[in-house]
């Protein structure tokens, strides 16, 4: 169902994706111009810190379900026992 | 091209809305029942929203030449209130009977907490008994992939459930597969911020092909834009994709999904007849 080369694929999303970096980096830079002004990050945010950070390495990575990957680790986990747990009669 | 919009809860736009939908090429709309923002506090207050969904909001969708079906339920996101949610499905069959009514949504869950996961047991059972098509809402974020899985477990633990017959929405990259493996239908939803944007819809269907897809702008009181649908068709065709898998995507789709439903007398615009 591709029609499209990479090239032109890479060519009509550089501007967009460009733009997206620029936000993240510069999200980053105020974080981190926060920080040297106050207190530390609490540990629940700065879990969602480190979470940033990895998607940023899978976003480096060449597997080919990058999205599907980042959806993942911003997810809470599945237990195949959840009814069990809460006593959920199926 | 006409569409439909298989997913939007047009009581909370205003009348400007149903003028642009129609200009942009919109002949039906499907309004799943929806969460109003706050906690209702009784089951005549669902009464009442159930009467605006069957009464009200056909006859001002139909001033704009676009048909409005509908769905029944008490939302996940006031699901907390197991003897309200009760009260409410008790109530539900009095409005089963009314041409409108597609069948029972969106239910789901939205925290993932036992106490939506009783009352969406009890609506698929609702929804079995009465022999009604099902439509699915699943949780934002990152409640997300553990919920659908949840939702999925239940669906295909209860036998008597027709799977064609259920429409699971808010599909996003990690949960899109498991669903149409299963066998069910998969909505994805466009939202500004929150949830897919036509870029990636356009991405999914690329990978997935358009069988048993359908996409849907579900529209609502919060940030959302109801003609998240063309642009969706527009972003298909910058992509080159031909008329007819678009057609099938946004038209016939929705259109063989909801014939599924006793109530769904669909009437075409002159020349645009289709066979499924």
């Amino acid at each position: 169902m591709h029609s499209r080369t990479a090239n032109v694929v890479l060519e009509e999303s550089f501007l967009s994706v460009r733009a997206k970096l620029l936000e993240v980096g510069a999200a980053l830079d105020r974080v981190d111009r926060a920080l040297e002004t106050g207190s530390p990050l609490d540990e629940d945010v700065s879990i969602r810190r480190d979470k940033i950070d990895d998607a940023i390495r899978l976003l480096l990575s060449e597997r080919p379900d990058r999205a599907e990957c980042i959806q993942l680790l911003f997810s809470r986990r599945y237990s195949p026992g959840w009814r069990v747990d809460m006593a959920i009669d199926s | 091209m006409d569409y439909i919009d298989p997913h939007i809860h047009m009581v909370s736009r205003i009348t400007d809305d149903y003028a642009t939908l129609a200009r942009m090429g919109c002949v039906a709309v499907s309004e799943p029942a929806f969460w109003a923002g706050y906690d209702r506090g009784s089951v005549d207050g669902f009464r009442d929203y159930f009467r605006q969904l069957t009464e009200v909001e056909p006859k001002r969708a139909a001033a704009y030449g676009i048909q409005l079906f509908c769905w029944l339920c008490i939302n996940a996101k006031e699901a907390e209130d197991v003897s309200l949610s009760r009260d409410v499905l008790a109530m539900i069959p009095e409005f089963l009977d009314h041409p409108n009514v597609l069948g029972i949504g969106e239910i789901g869950l939205n925290k993932n907490t036992k106490n939506e996961s009783i009352v969406f047991l009890e609506h698929l059972d609702l929804a079995v008994r009465y022999n009604q098509s099902i439509l699915i809402h699943t949780p934002h974020l990152e409640d997300k992939f553990q919920g659908t899985r949840m939702i999925l477990d239940m669906l295909c633990d209860d036998s008597r459930i027709d799977r064609s017959r259920v429409l699971v929405d808010h599909v996003e990259e990690h949960t899109i597969a498991e669903v149409l493996d299963r066998g069910f239908w998969a909505g994805m939803t466009l939202y500004p911020v929150s949830k897919c944007t036509p870029e990636r819809a356009a991405d999914m269907i690329e990978v997935y092909g358009v069988e048993r897809l359908m996409a849907n702008s579900a529209g609502d009181w919060g940030p959302s834009k109801p003609t998240a649908v063309p642009d969706l068709i527009f972003e298909l065709r910058r992509r080159g994709h031909r008329e007819s898998l678009i057609r099938k995507l946004v038209y016939e789709n929705p259109i063989e999904f909801f014939s599924q439903s006793d109530h769904f007398q669909f009437a075409p615009r002159d020349g645009n007849h289709v066979t499924i």
